[in-house]
This record gives C-alpha cells, structure tokens and sequence, in this order.
C-alpha cells in the first residue's frame, strides 16, 4: 500500500511526460488525477490506521547507497508525523490535479503541466516519508526543482523565467546550509538514519572552536538545518523568492508555494525534533525569526495590491507562525496549523485563481470590486478561506492560531510572552489584509475598464469541486482534529515516538483573556475593515498619504529586494564582470589559449622562412647542422 | 726545406674541404659549380684518407679512396644528367632561379 501510495504519482508524471503527446491531453489529465487521488485516498486510510491503531511502519524500498559506513535505504517510513503530511500533500494535490483540469484548459501545455505536478507530488512524498537526512535531500531537492519548472511554466514570460530563477537560487543559500548540517551529522555520528543520529544526540557534547567562539556542535547542526528550512519555507530573509513564485500558474501556488513545499521547512524543524529540543539556543532563534516573519509578512500583505501576492505573503506570515510554535516547543501546534492552513491557504489561492480565471488574468485588486453577485460560489468559498485563515471563532485557523499563541504565553519566558503580543498582533493584521482583499475584491464599486461586469461569470464546475471540498476541510479540520493534534483530553497519544519533548508541554490553561483577545480582535477587525475598504475609502488613502514613508517602505516590502540588489546582486555581478574582463580574458586567456596560439602562429612564420627552395641554402643548413652535431659528440 | 708530415696533409684537406663548401653557397651563378665544389668535398675527403692510409701504413684507406672517386665519378654523371634534363624542362640552371623545391 505504501509502495502505491509512493509510485503512482511518479507513474502518472512519466504517463504524462513522456507520452503526453501520444495519449491526449484528456488521458494525461485523467490519468494523473486518477493516480493522485488513489495516493490521496490510501494515505487517508493510512492516516486512518495510524491514528486507530497506532500503526508504524518502515518499507524498505531497495538499499540506495551503500558505500563504507554510509548505508542509506530508499524508504517509506510511516508514523504519525509522516501519515499527516502524507493526506496534507496528497489530498491538496489531488484537488489541485483536479482544479487544474479546468484552470489551464486555454492552456497548451496541460500534459507537461499536470506531469510537473503529480513529479512535485512524488517528490514530496519522498521527502515527508524518508528515513534518513539524505532521502530527505532528496526530495528536498526535488521539490526545489519542480517549484522551478511550474514557477517557470509560463516560460514564455520574462518575468517568470525571472522568479523562477529567483526562487532555485535563494532556494540554494538554505540548502547550501542544510547539506551542511547534513554533512556536519554525518561527521558526528557516522550516519545520516534519523533513528540512529536521535538515539546519540543526547550524549553529543563536542564543541568546535572558531575564530575564538565556541559552538556547540548541536547548536551547529540545529543552525544549519533551520537555515536550511528558513530557505524552503520563505523566512524572513529568505522570503524574498515567495512572492515572485507567484508569477507560476495559480494551481502551482496553492500547491507548491502554500499548501506543501514551503511547509516541508516546518516539517524538518519537528522531524528533528530530537535534535533541536536539545538546542535552547537555536529554538529562541527559531521563535525570534518565526514571529518575525509573521509580523513582517503580514505587514507587507497589508499594502499589496495584487491578489496572488497578498496571499502569499499571508503564507509567508502563517509560515511564520508555525515555525514560532515550533520555536516555543509546542511541535504538534506548529504540525496542526500546517495541516489547517493547508486546506485553508490552498482553498484561497484556489479561490483567487477563480477569479483571476474570471477576470481574464487580471490580479490586481484596485481593478476588481463588485463582483460577488457574478461569482456567488467563488464569492463564498473565499469568505469560508477568509474566515478560517483569520481565526474566526470555530473554524479551522481558530483553534491552530489560538494555540500557537497560547502555547507560547505557557511557555512563561520573556521570548514567549513577546512571541505572543506579536502573534495577536499579526492575528489582528492578518485579519485586516485578509478582509481587505475580499472587499476589494468582490464589494465596492466595479473597477475594471478592460472587462464589462456583464462578462464575468463564474468557474466551471470542474473548479468549484475542490474548492467545495477544501472549505469543509477549513471548516471542520480544526474543530475535528483539534483534542487529535493538541491533545487535549490527555490519552490516547497521537503522534508517539515521531515528536520528542524534552519537557513536557505545559498543560495549565492561559489566563481568560489570552484566549477570549485574538477572536475578538478577529471579529471586530471585520466591521472595520468593511468601512475601511469599501465604506470610507479616503481613510486608508489619508493613513498612506501622512505616512507616506511608512507606506513606502511596506509598498517596497521592506526593501529587501533593494538590499539584496545592493548587498549581493550588484557586487557579485561587479566580481562576475572582474572575473569576465580581468582575469579570464586579460589574464588566462591572454597567456593561456590565445597566447599559446599566437605564439606558435609566429613562431612557424618564423619557421616558414628557412623553407626557401634555394638548395644551396638547404645544403648550408645541412653542413651546420651536421657540424654542430659533430661539435656536440666531440665535446661530450 | 721543412718536412711534409701528416699535418700538412690534413691542412690541405681541411682547405679544400672548406673551399668546397664555401662554393656551395656562395655562389650565386651556376648549379654546375654546386656540382664541382662537392667534388671538392669528395676529393678533401680523399686527401686525408690517403695521407691516414700511409701515416697509418694501412691499404685500405686507399682502397677506400678508389671507391670513392667511383662513386663520385657516377655521381658527377647523374648529377650532370639532372641538370641536363632540368635546363630541358626550365631553361636555366641559374642558382638564383631555382627555388621550387619547397612546399
């Protein structure tokens, strides 16, 4: 069953990508949505298993590397941590499969599309069920690559062959980190099996000495694994790549860039649980970039005005909010709100690209308005996706935000008490941007001059299926499987050995009023954003124009691409152009191939000169030469 | 009256030797003087086998000798041939015209 669940993906892209031209579009669509849903319907009865009978299990595929003391098996191994994001990965990727169908039906690419997509699936399966750091790489790597070919589908598109490089190469500074950390381990221990690392690290107290300080080593490896998911999961400083993703098809963002991939750093971060819950000092680090982040990404989503990147920097900020619990220790709260805000997030960037499919591919926001009567389903489902990702009292965000933020007020430390205004803070944000795009999007006044309204209408069903059924998930998931996840009533444990605590979580409650603060904020926030955007709209352009420096630099998201412009890109390419004219034309190839050539060319001009047909000459050269020859034998 | 010894011999040989050579690329008129100054050559040689034949006491320097001017005798033949049949083909054996053979 495991085999399957793994296999039909890959066999679905290979169907579809080799022989997409041979057997149709329709097959290819139908043939890689039928392999995915199989897979989305065996991890469910997986999940199934795992949660009832408390099922574990290790497949052991085929022995991949064996070289020395590196033994490394291409496995499937399945315990709690991995089933959840087995049925997170397959069921959003399904629905997409499925949405997708109808989303890229002007496209002419669909069999290339859908076999990116179900190889993206393949890739992340291998990722969440290895047994071991380096199968991990592996689908870490390729998932890296299938973001860089969907993020890049529309190759046609400068901008998007842009993004797409944008996002391999900021991709590449975090992975750069996670080989190392890989490496670092399999320096320590002499093997890269997670079960063999986590069994040794609690007695691993080296230390390395560099430049005078001293690291722990499990700090070490903590760092670089986390920076290594900073750059998979869009943290600040490495988020840059995020929302320039979105210049991919819109499926692939609800896919890729919401629901799985940008999740697998969260992933790393509770799978080595073992490791970092021995490393106080990275878990503070963790927590200070993860509200970060949040803070950060929710205020940028504030003043985008393109549909795709409001959401993504929403991602970004959700991201942010799960790293920060897994920062506070609270490891099942970080792997509850990712597996809510899958459903929620994929159910929003599904939505948008409702209507950005409606709206004829225009994304940006101040160009829309009025068009809930036209896109009633649409219209809908967004608001379910809204009200979920905002936290409204019993949907799914509810329960998983909540507690992230009181697991970190229980934390009791200056670091959590801080983590928790800032999380209510952004809980408040979130809501406001979120609330912003709906009535932009959908109430007002009717913007868009290219279009008339009467030309709207909404998706086909084909679209509106995954979007139904991913609004139950954002409905139902948290209150579902919120005592599953958080555990609450205190028996039956879920997750078992795949999450470790050093401590045990707190179980005290928070005060009232930790609890009762965010859906408060959340629901008030909605009143006030309705006169915000859609009674006064003069209040948000008065607020940017007397804070018209404040408002630039959230504009220019912080201006982080400038830095980066300035830091990296202007004084790499300032070394690359040194290399080019300095060094390799001036210098190497100046004395290298050009200068051995010419030398030879005026060397055998040289040469050519004795050849002059004059025998005597020839003679001559004979005589002298001979003589030197008898001159040289004499001597010697 | 001084003694003629081995010396002088050699003297004379390595003179002519020289004059041989010097003939063949200094002179700018005639291939048939190429012909005539390695006859020089040959005979220099000739000289100082003769004189190491008898300051060795041993014939076959000498013997060596006549085969020698054998084989330049045949030599002078073929050689004055060529040039017969080249003077045919280019109507000239000047020196100075005569660079066809390169490449």
């Amino acid at each position: 069953m495991e085999i399957a669940l793994l296999i039909l993906p890959l066999i679905g892209s290979i169907v579809s990508g080799f022989f997409g031209k041979l057997i149709g579009d329709r097959s290819s669509e139908i043939i890689t949505c039928l392999f995915v849903s199989i897979s989305a319907i065996l991890s469910l009865v997986l999940f199934y298993e795992v949660n009832v009978n408390n099922y574990e299990n290790n497949v052991v595929i085929t022995k991949w590397i064996s070289s020395g003391s590196l033994n490394v098996n291409w496995s499937i191994d399945v315990d709690a941590l991995s089933s959840v994001m087995l049925v997170v990965v397959t069921l959003v990727s399904s629905l997409v499969h499925i949405y997708s169908i109808g989303y890229m039906s002007h496209d002419p690419h669909k069999p290339r599309f859908m076999a990116y997509l179900s190889l993206f699936t393949f890739a992340m399966l291998t990722l969440v069920t290895a047994d071991n750091f380096l199968q991990l790489f592996f689908g870490w790597e390729g998932v890296g690559l299938c973001s860089y070919f969907l993020i890049g589908f529309w190759f046609k598109k400068d901008s998007a062959n842009a993004a797409a490089i944008k996002a391999f190469v900021v991709n590449r500074v975090g992975d750069f980190a996670f080989a190392l950390g890989i490496f670092l381990i399999f320096y320590l221990f002499g093997t890269v099996n997670y079960d063999e690392v986590f069994k040794q690290i609690p007695s691993l107290d080296r230390e390395f000495i560099y430049l005078g300080l001293n690291f722990k080593a499990v700090d070490l490896i903590c760092i670089l694994l986390f920076v290594g998911a900073m750059g998979k999961s869009a943290q600040f400083m490495l988020h840059t790549w995020l929302p320039d993703a979105m210049e991919g098809p819109t499926p692939v963002s609800a896919l890729i860039h919401a629901a799985t991939m940008v999740t697998a750093g969260v992933f790393l971060v509770v799978r080595c649980s073992p490791i970092f819950e021995y490393s106080p000092l990275t878990l503070n680090i963790i927590t200070i970039i993860g509200m970060t982040t949040a803070f950060f990404a929710a205020t940028v989503a504030l003043v985008q005005t393109d549909i795709k990147k409001i959401i993504a920097y929403s991602t970004c900020s959700q991201l942010g909010y799960m790293f920060f619990a897994a920062g506070v220790g609270a490891y099942n709260v970080a792997m509850f709100h990712l597996f809510t805000h899958a459903f929620f997030k994929a159910l929003l960037f599904l939505g948008s690209g409702s209507v950005i499919h409606a709206f004829k591919n225009e994304q940006n926001i101040n160009l829309m308005g009025a068009s809930y009567k036209k896109l009633p389903y649409t219209w809908i489902l967004m608001i379910i996706g809204t009200l979920a990702l905002t936290g409204f009292p019993f949907l799914s965000g509810f329960y998983s935000k909540d507690a992230i933020i009181e697991f970190a007020y229980l934390k009791g430390n200056t670091l959590g008490y801080y983590a928790t205004g800032i999380g209510i803070f952004t809980a408040f944000l979130t809501s406001i941007y979120s609330w912003r795009l709906i009535f932009k999007t959908f109430h007002g006044t009717y913007n868009n001059e290219k279009l008339k309204i009467t030309e709207i209408k909404d998706s086909t069903f084909i679209m509106l299926v995954p979007l139904i059924i991913l609004s139950i998930g954002a409905v139902f998931a948290g209150f579902l499987f919120k005592d599953l996840f958080i555990n609450y009533s205190g028996q039956n444990y879920f997750w078992g050995d795949s999450i470790k605590f050093l401590n045990p979580l707190s179980s005290d409650h928070p005060p009232i009023w930790i609890i009762l603060i965010t859906p408060i904020l959340v629901v008030i926030s909605v009143p006030i954003s309705y006169y915000l955007f859609v009674k006064n709209k003069e209040v948000p352009n008065y607020l940017a124009e007397i804070n018209r420096p404040l408002y630039n630099f959230l504009v220019n998201k912080w201006y982080f691409d400038e830095l980066y412009n300035l830091i990296f890109i202007k004084s790499s390419k300032k070394i690359g152009l040194f290399f080019w004219k300095v060094v390799d034309v001036k210098v190497i190839d100046k004395f290298g191939p050009d200068g051995i050539s010419s030398l030879i060319k005026n060397l055998s001009l040289k040469a050519n000169k004795f050849q002059s047909g004059f025998i005597y000459q020839y003679a001559f050269m004979m005589l002298l030469g001979f003589s030197a020859l008898l001159t040289f034998l004499i001597l010697k | 009256m001084i003694d003629i010894g081995l010396s002088h011999y050699l003297t004379l040989g390595a003179m002519i030797f020289t004059i041989g050579i010097a003939g063949i690329f200094l002179n700018r008129k005639n291939i048939i003087v190429i012909l005539m100054s390695i006859e020089l050559i040959l005979l220099a040689v000739n000289v100082n086998l003769v004189s190491f034949s008898i300051f060795l006491d041993d014939l076959s320097g000498q013997i060596f000798t006549l085969f020698i001017l054998t084989v330049a005798a045949a030599e002078a033949a073929i050689g004055l041939a060529i040039i017969v049949v080249y003077y045919r083909n280019s109507s000239t054996i000047n020196v100075e015209e005569i660079n066809r053979l390169k490449g």
